[in-house]
């Protein structure tokens, strides 16, 4: 394909292509990542690789597992040492982990210009 | 196994997602609606250290305090409308709290009208010398270490016992059936059981009941509370309708609220709750068998009702997990609001002369952490350089100790910078922070043949 013709591709926030929640298992946070339309799935399954999460959270996290469930169009991650020794040892104010989701959303990815364009649109 | 209706339906409420949530929601789901069941979760993992904590106090305590109340409340509708409930409320004292019930029961004039139902056998407390002198070294599921590096430290030890004795109990008449440790998920699970005449070796359909379970153990997480997705959308969350499963006999269900009532059903709210502390989608490990996440089919069936199919699952693991809880030692965490400008970098100097007033102090801590809320105390770096035109940052700094003494003085030294330290600071009215005990949790697994022997049902009438 000539250089020209290959779509521009630009950085988008998780936010606009996913929605998430998170939990804790002693010292791991999970976070559940599920894409706002299942046509979007396999872009997550690309671009939300393990290692682009393990240095999303460098600092933060000890390691960083993926499990997929096209059923849902969702990714799984677990975060193992995210959470300062987790339950009641931790001195964090999310201890629990319960806003990693969040941080994860933060994470960008390539999407195609015009995607983008559209995700952020119906994002408001 | 018995012969089941074709075309029945069993619908389960969820009325509680832990110790603490809205009281009201119970009573909503007995009166807005039918149901046939209502499910009420209390246990987290630090919340049986807490009951025992409670119970070395008071012989009679060690249940979820809110419950026999609760029950006082809805009872004369539950037997009226002939639901039956199931609820984990006992914690470390289910004799107490069925007995709670019980006197519940006498003061509304319902004698006979009600059989609770008490399952005992979790509780492994009184057992745990026994059970490691013969070579059960119940190690940390995450550390690896021995109990018996802790064994005088150790609150509470109880396995997670399944959905069988809720079984039994239904089987045998209860209405009310009150448990200690059993799991989240066996409380719905055991209704399905009774009802359809499931074999316990059923693993698809002990899949099916437990992810039903599984959506609605947290509340109205299932139903449009804590929903990420379009969450300016979700109305009526002054009155969330809770979440109901109405299971069929082949192991679907549908997932639903009561008419009327706020929040949503939708495949993204079962879907947040579905990966609601997740671990691998293929293994979700329960007493009862194990269910892969990954077969569940979501489809929309209505407005509010999301219908959930296809569930797979595997047998059953020879263990059991065994939740214990054990005193650590000490923590507590200061506060101190500082106001704009430069709000950030006046919390900071602040930080570093705490710090350096407890290290001239020679106070000895685990850990002392420090947060600065408003600039980053949740998403650390992610959140960007802090902003220098913030309003205000609250300092938060948390220390950890085995001893007492070194938190005790430290809880007296964060006022002291009010006078002592940078300007513009506030939100000390609160006094001086507590000092907390901290009791960490240590999962371990246990051979379920000792402890499936010594599970009990018992049927008391008032």
């Amino acid at each position: 394909m000539p250089r020209s013709a290959r779509p521009a591709v630009v950085p988008l926030q998780l936010r606009f292509v996913a929605h998430a929640r998170s939990g804790d298992k002693g010292d791991t946070a999970n976070v559940g990542l599920i894409a706002l339309e299942p046509g979007l799935y396999p872009l997550l399954v690309r671009e939300v690789t393990r290692a682009r999460v393990a240095r999303h959270f460098r600092g933060m996290v000890s390691g960083v597992e993926r499990f997929e469930l096209p059923n849902l169009h969702a990714l799984n991650f677990l975060l193992h040492g995210a959470l300062d020794g987790g339950g009641t040892l931790s001195l964090k104010t999310d201890a629990q982990g319960k806003v990693y989701s969040t941080a994860l959303l933060r994470m960008e990815i390539p999407v195609p210009a015009a995607l983008a364009r559209r995700l952020r649109r119906s994002a408001g | 196994m018995t012969r089941v209706a074709k075309g029945k339906v069993v619908r389960v409420a969820a009325g509680q997602g832990f110790w603490g949530d809205w009281l009201e929601a119970p009573v909503h789901q007995v009166q807005d609606g039918p149901i046939d069941y209502l499910m009420l979760d209390y246990l987290a993992e630090v919340t049986m250290s807490i009951m025992q904590k409670q119970k070395s106090r008071d012989p009679a305590m060690g249940y979820a305090r809110d419950f026999p109340p609760l029950m006082e409340r809805i009872l004369p509708d539950v037997v009226a409308r002939g639901i039956r409930v199931t609820s984990n409320a006992g914690g470390v004292n289910p004799r107490g709290c069925a007995e709670a019930v019980l006197a519940a029961t006498r003061r509304l004039g319902l004698r006979g009208k009600v059989t609770v139902g008490l399952v005992t056998g979790d509780d492994i407390l009184d057992r745990l010398d026994d059970l490691i002198a013969r070579g059960h070294e119940l190690r940390d599921m995450d550390t690896g270490r021995p109990l018996a590096d802790i064994r005088d430290k150790v609150l509470s030890a109880n396995a997670y016992i399944g959905m069988s004795p809720i079984v039994d109990a239904l089987a045998g008449g209860a209405n009310v059936v009150v448990t200690g440790r059993v799991t989240d998920t066996g409380l719905t699970l055991g209704p399905l059981v009774h009802e359809f005449g499931w074999s316990p070796d059923d693993w698809d359909r002990i899949a099916a009941g437990t992810v039903a379970g599984h959506i609605i153990e947290c509340g109205a997480q299932a139903s449009g509370g804590n929903l990420l997705r379009d969450w300016r959308s979700v109305r009526g969350l002054a009155n969330p309708g809770f979440p109901i499963v109405e299971a069929r006999a082949d192991g679907t269900f549908v997932v639903t609220k009561h008419k009327g009532s706020g929040g949503v059903v939708s495949i993204p709210s079962v879907s947040e709750q579905l990966v609601y502390e997740m671990g691998d989608p293929h293994a979700y490990i329960t007493p009862d068998g194990v269910a892969d996440f990954t077969s569940i089919q979501l489809e929309r069936a209505g407005r509010d009702r999301v219908r959930v199919s296809g569930i797979q699952g595997g047998a059953r693991t020879p263990m059991l997990k065994v939740s214990i809880a054990w005193f650590y030692g000490y923590k507590a965490v200061g506060t101190l609001v500082y106001a704009w400008p430069d709000a950030y970098d006046k919390a900071r100097a602040a930080d570093r002369i705490l710090r350096e007033r407890l290290a001239a102090l020679g106070l000895g801590f685990d850990q002392i952490l420090t947060e600065y809320v408003g600039a980053g105390a949740t998403h650390g770096r992610l959140a960007g350089p802090p902003d220098p035109e913030a309003p205000e940052v609250q300092l938060r700094v948390g220390v950890r100790a085995r001893e007492r003494a070194p938190v005790e003085r430290f809880t007296r030294e964060i006022a002291p910078l009010v006078l002592t330290g940078p300007p513009s600071v506030t939100g000390f009215a609160g006094g001086r922070p507590a000092v907390e005990e901290i009791v960490a949790y240590w999962p371990a697994l246990i051979d379920r043949r000792e402890i499936e022997p010594h599970v009990r049902v018992e049927l008391l009438t008032a």
